[in-house]
């Protein structure tokens, strides 16, 4: 069940099944490249199969994996968002500000939820009401929510945190917490999307906005939806980040927003909305873990990261291309 | 027809409007805001974001982004300092070809918006990650400094008591205009924004315009980063990280439609000189920097919404 887009089930009986393996096959290709790279790596320097190594492979980015979550809905939902990292850096600032400051612990890991929801829920609106661009609104949103955090903080770290507030930090049955998390998460949603009514409203509405419409779906209260969606998966991502370490440098992550959103392209989330599921998309998460793991293993210098990771999301995105115009 | 040259009108009019209200209400706050120094050095600070911005104009007319801008700019800086001093190449030479590079890497993006019919929003963000890798990892993280004196006219100097780059700037500005305003190719940019399928069936060669456009977009961002390392003395990686939100800002401020088919120059060169004044006298009034990006980030939404509900009104 895990890999389906919507077009091509609909488009099931009497598919040839070369066409088949090219509408299925993202996830397929992700968990392949990444037990080749796995093994390849491995064999080149063993050290790689290091218990640490594995468990931060798979830890270290699953923050990035639940905010690709919710990415991956707006992105469906044929819209974008930018601003994600910004909002990130801000609500984890807002959390650990509030654990430092005495307030109960559920309370700094509800509240950046909540603000997440409301923000976005605001995008949202701009977008769906107001008809302006997701990529205007959210270049602005980027802006206002980048520079309001330094200007209010100016960069200082929040340290002294309580150490029952470092939820990144447990673990249940040996398995850190945000494993547990980013599985979890995945499957539900991926679950939820499929399953139900409005996972179908969401493909429905990045499919094709005006057909929709016609078949009686509310398009304008569905996007709003969508996007509070996303900022709550934003507030989890931004609790787990604020976690994982002692301190939480009260700035906004470099290329987060670029990060999250390749994740999702990567993980088969078609750019042009209505299909792609967040299976794939968390598989394309512990990639990059994988991938800049490698680099240090393979002692090739971190700075060439960015470039590879660049080059992944022109290939994948090219590949969806090519792979729309055979399944046409 | 005559109805969108209205509405166009009146969008470059307010905006005019707003200026001199800006502009006077700074003059009211601070004594150092009006005086001929600070005008012209906001003008060398504004001229690699005005320079982009006229190529960005073409690009969102014709219903395109480009949101590489930033990235072609660091790498073009990089290039020219590893042309220069790792590869020992006369630094003309050097400057020549880190530009010819950029313009590849507007090319590369036309190749991939055009051939491979990829959106502009997504092609430009992947090609925007790869660019600054690419300056990431040719430079590894080193600054090349000690350029020659003669190099710094570009972005320090003067000529007849006006910077340098100024007059880059207003040249490209007069070429930038009388090409979208008055030739055949700033029609068929219209035309490719307005209506795609309605610019083919008559006869003109969308395809070949948005090539040369995303080309002219890359070799801008060039030209901007040799400026900007003239300007600052140094190569950086990092240089240009953002470019791309002030440049769409200043578009965008300046009435081009998003969905394209709709914007001039004029507007732009206006919403560049209102971004500007707005910065400049926010730093003097005391906000700090990252205090500027907010209210830039606002009014961008803010121009936004203004300008959707007043096209609504002229539709209606």
């Amino acid at each position: 069940m895990s890999a389906s887009s919507p077009a091509a089930a609909r488009a099931a009986p009497a598919m040839h099944p070369m066409k088949r393996v090219a509408a299925y096959g993202q996830e397929f290709i992700l968990l392949g490249a990444i037990v080749a790279l796995f093994v390849v790596v491995g064999v080149v320097n063993p050290r790689f199969f290091g218990a640490n190594n594995i468990t931060n492979i798979f830890a270290g980015n699953a923050y990035i994996a639940v905010a690709a979550i919710g990415m991956s809905l707006v992105i469906i939902s044929g819209h974008i968002d930018v601003a994600v990292g910004s909002l990130i850096g801000v609500l984890a600032t807002i959390s650990g500000t509030l654990a430092v400051n005495g307030y109960p612990i559920w309370l700094a890991w509800l509240t950046p939820v909540v603000i997440g929801v409301v923000v976005n829920a605001g995008v949202g609106s701009l977008v769906a009401y107001l008809r302006i661009p997701s990529i205007v609104v959210t270049l602005g949103m980027l802006s206002i929510l980048k520079g309001g955090l330094i200007s209010v903080t100016a960069g200082a770290w929040i340290t002294n945190l309580p150490e029952d507030y470092l939820i990144a930090q447990f673990r249940l049955f040996g398995i850190p917490s945000p494993v547990w998390f980013m599985v979890i998460l995945t499957a539900l949603v991926a679950l939820w999307m499929r399953y139900s009514g409005f996972g179908r409203t969401i493909y429905a509405i990045g499919g094709n906005v005006e057909a929709a419409r016609v078949a009686g779906i509310q398009v304008e209260r569905s996007t709003v939806i969508v996007f509070a969606i996303h900022g709550a998966f934003a507030g989890i991502a931004a609790v787990l980040f604020a976690t994982q370490l002692q301190v939480i440098q009260s700035t906004v992550p470099p290329n987060l927003e670029l990060t999250v959103i390749t994740a999702s392209v990567v993980g088969g989330v078609s750019i042009l909305g209505g299909t792609g599921t967040v299976i794939g998309s968390t598989l394309a998460a512990i990639l990059f873990a994988a991938i800049a793991s490698s680099l240090i293993f393979l002692n090739v210098s971190a700075y060439w990261l960015r470039a590879v990771q660049g080059l992944l999301i022109l290939i994948t995105v090219l590949a969806d291309m090519a792979r729309r115009r055979r399944l046409r | 027809m005559t109805a969108t040259l209205r509405s166009l009108l009146r969008h470059e009019t307010i905006l005019a409007i707003l200026l001199v209200i800006v502009l006077a209400a700074l003059a009211t706050q601070s004594d150092r805001f009006f005086t001929t120094a600070n005008l012209l050095n906001q003008g060398r600070l504004m001229a690699e974001v005005g320079l982009v911005a006229l190529a960005m104009t073409f690009v969102i007319v014709t219903g395109g982004i480009d949101l590489s801008v930033g990235s072609i700019l660091g790498l073009t800086a990089i290039l020219l300092g590893v042309f220069w001093h790792n590869l020992g190449m006369p630094l003309p030479v050097a400057m020549v070809l880190a530009v010819v590079a950029a313009g590849i890497g507007g090319l590369v993006n036309g190749v991939i918006i055009t051939r491979f019919k990829v959106p502009p929003l997504i092609a430009t963000l992947a090609t925007l990650a790869l660019y600054r890798g690419l300056a990431e990892g040719i430079s590894q993280a080193r600054s090349v400094r000690g350029y020659p004196d003669w190099f710094f006219v570009l972005g320090q100097g003067d000529v007849w008591g006006v910077p340098t780059q100024l007059w880059i700037l207003g040249v490209l500005v007069i070429v930038a205009g009388v090409i979208l305003g008055l030739t055949t190719f700033g029609r068929a940019t219209y035309a490719a924004g307005a209506n795609e399928t309605g610019a083919r069936f008559s006869g003109i060669s969308v395809d070949r315009t948005k090539l040369l456009i995303y080309t002219a977009s890359g070799l801008v961002a060039g030209l901007a980063g040799v400026i900007f390392v003239s300007r600052v003395s140094t190569t950086r990686s990092d240089m240009g990280t953002g470019l791309e939100l002030d440049v769409i800002t200043a578009v965008v401020l300046g009435g081009t439609s998003i969905f394209g088919g709709r914007g001039t120059i004029i507007g732009t060169v206006l919403g560049l000189i209102l971004m500007q004044a707005l910065k400049n006298g926010l730093a003097l009034s005391g906000v700090k920097g990252d205090g500027t990006i907010v209210v830039i980030g606002l009014v961008l939404i803010l121009a936004i919404v203004a300008s959707n509900l007043f096209s609504r009104e002229g539709d209606g």
